[in-house]
């Protein structure tokens, strides 16, 4: 019989939080949530409280941005494992971009503003969520970088 | 070095820019060629260049080369017709290792960077049982500059995990955006037991050895193919030299390992 995962289970086997004690991924799986989106649904607009942050589980969501008078750009998407949402850590904590689900995704909707209060008081948690976000911090930077050059471009 | 003749088969346009010629030997043909090596097709009245070959070796001796139209002489290949001749000097160059496999095969691509690595996949594909898992991540700018749709879907079917991204998505795009460096770091489980072919423009195979450095890969097991203005394609006019090596003779097919220490050097 196949077991169902708990949320600490799948925050266990992901490594945006190795090096946190069980005591940690336990109190970071209380402020979870499993959720549901169908094809097509937005998760976020622009300027919404980014009271939440997900953890992809299955499927795929995209990030745009409005660009009036042109079409929506849509510049990066996020599939399995993937962090969606950066905006919970830094006031106004407010989304800046679109998001929305390509296809029907499940994901675990994190309470952002529970997990800051809980590093305000634990800084040695906060501590070592921050070397993970910077991590990816530093990946997408580098992923926008090369976004920018327009590698594939006639210029190759 | 006098160029065999080679007669077009067929001339197929696969993007705007891309298009892929089939020749068959006039007279003579070439030596017997291995994955990764290159020809110097030569367009009479226009000029020569390097172009990799795109298929695995045919006992009819047929040579396949997709060209992206770059320049004068690609302009004019593009607008060969069956029966129209063309010259071919090779095979030159280094090979993909495509012996001793290791347990997972992550292959990682961009645009006409495509080219060189399609005989890997078609290796691979027939090869399946020597391996455990075979990724190819292939970047490309937009949904309709994909090159080789028909052979993505039959890799697929043969178990190959395939990721393709595009910068720029249509409406009609349903797969990732984004570019292909980020997803290296979901594709590598055992570092140990990875061996990774890389190609592409030269800028996206830095950003992706920067990803690929984050995991535990030995250097010796990530190959990557370099591209240079080959001239003579056999070492003698130093038009493409790379550091101690000329990219024609020594490469294209590079282990890391090997060029390392000339990779971030500014106009080398």
């Amino acid at each position: 019989m196949k077991s169902i995962k708990t949320i600490a289970d799948i925050l266990n086997e992901h490594s945006f939080f190795e090096g946190l004690s069980q005591e940690e991924i336990q109190f970071i799986a209380g402020c979870g949530k499993n959720v549901m989106f169908h094809e097509g649904q937005v998760i976020a607009e622009p300027g919404d409280p980014a009271d939440l942050f997900y953890l992809i589980r299955e499927g795929k969501v995209a990030l745009s941005i409005a660009v009036p008078p042109r079409e929506p750009f849509l510049f990066q998407t996020f599939g399995q494992k993937d962090l969606v949402g950066l905006s919970w850590l830094i006031p106004p904590y407010l989304w800046t971009v679109k998001v929305h689900a390509v296809s029907l995704t499940r994901a675990i909707a994190f309470d952002g503003a529970c997990i800051r209060k809980k590093c305000d008081e634990d800084t040695n948690l906060g501590y070592k969520l921050l070397q993970h976000i910077i991590k990816i911090l530093v990946l997408r930077e580098e992923a926008s970088r090369l976004h920018l050059l327009d590698v594939y471009g006639e210029h190759q | 070095m006098v160029p065999n003749r080679y007669r077009v088969k067929s001339n197929t346009q696969n993007t705007h820019d891309t298009f892929t010629l089939v020749l068959d030997p006039v007279e003579e043909p070439i030596a017997p060629f291995l994955p990764g090596q290159f020809n110097m097709l030569y367009l009479f009245g226009f000029g020569e260049i390097p172009l990799s070959i795109s298929s695995t070796p045919s006992p009819n001796n047929e040579l396949v080369h997709t060209i992206r139209v770059v320049g004068p002489v690609t302009q004019g290949m593009q607008k060969l017709n069956p029966g129209d001749e063309i010259g071919v000097r090779g095979p030159f160059g280094s090979v993909w290792p495509l012996s001793e496999l290791k347990e997972n095969i992550l292959i990682i691509t961009g645009g006409s960077g495509f080219v060189p690595l399609r005989p890997v996949l078609l290796t691979l594909a027939a090869r399946k049982e020597e391996v455990k898992d075979v990724t190819l991540l292939y970047g490309a700018r937009t949904p309709s500059d994909i090159l080789y749709a028909q052979d993505i879907e039959e890799w697929e079917k043969s178990g190959i995990h395939v990721e393709i991204s595009v910068d720029r998505p249509d409406e009609t795009w349903k797969g990732n955006v984004g570019v292909i460096t980020g997803l290296i770091h979901k594709c590598i489980g055992d570092p140990q037991n990875t061996r990774v072919y890389i190609c592409g423009p030269e800028i996206m195979i830095k950003f992706a050895l920067i990803e690929i450095m984050h995991s535990a890969i030995p250097e010796n097991e990530i190959f990557l193919s370099m591209e240079r203005n080959m001239k003579c394609a056999t070492g003698f006019c130093g038009h493409c030299q790379y550091g101690p090596y000329f990219v024609c003779k020594d490469g294209p097919v590079f282990s890391f390992e090997k060029v390392k220490n000339w990779f971030n050097i500014k106009e080398l």
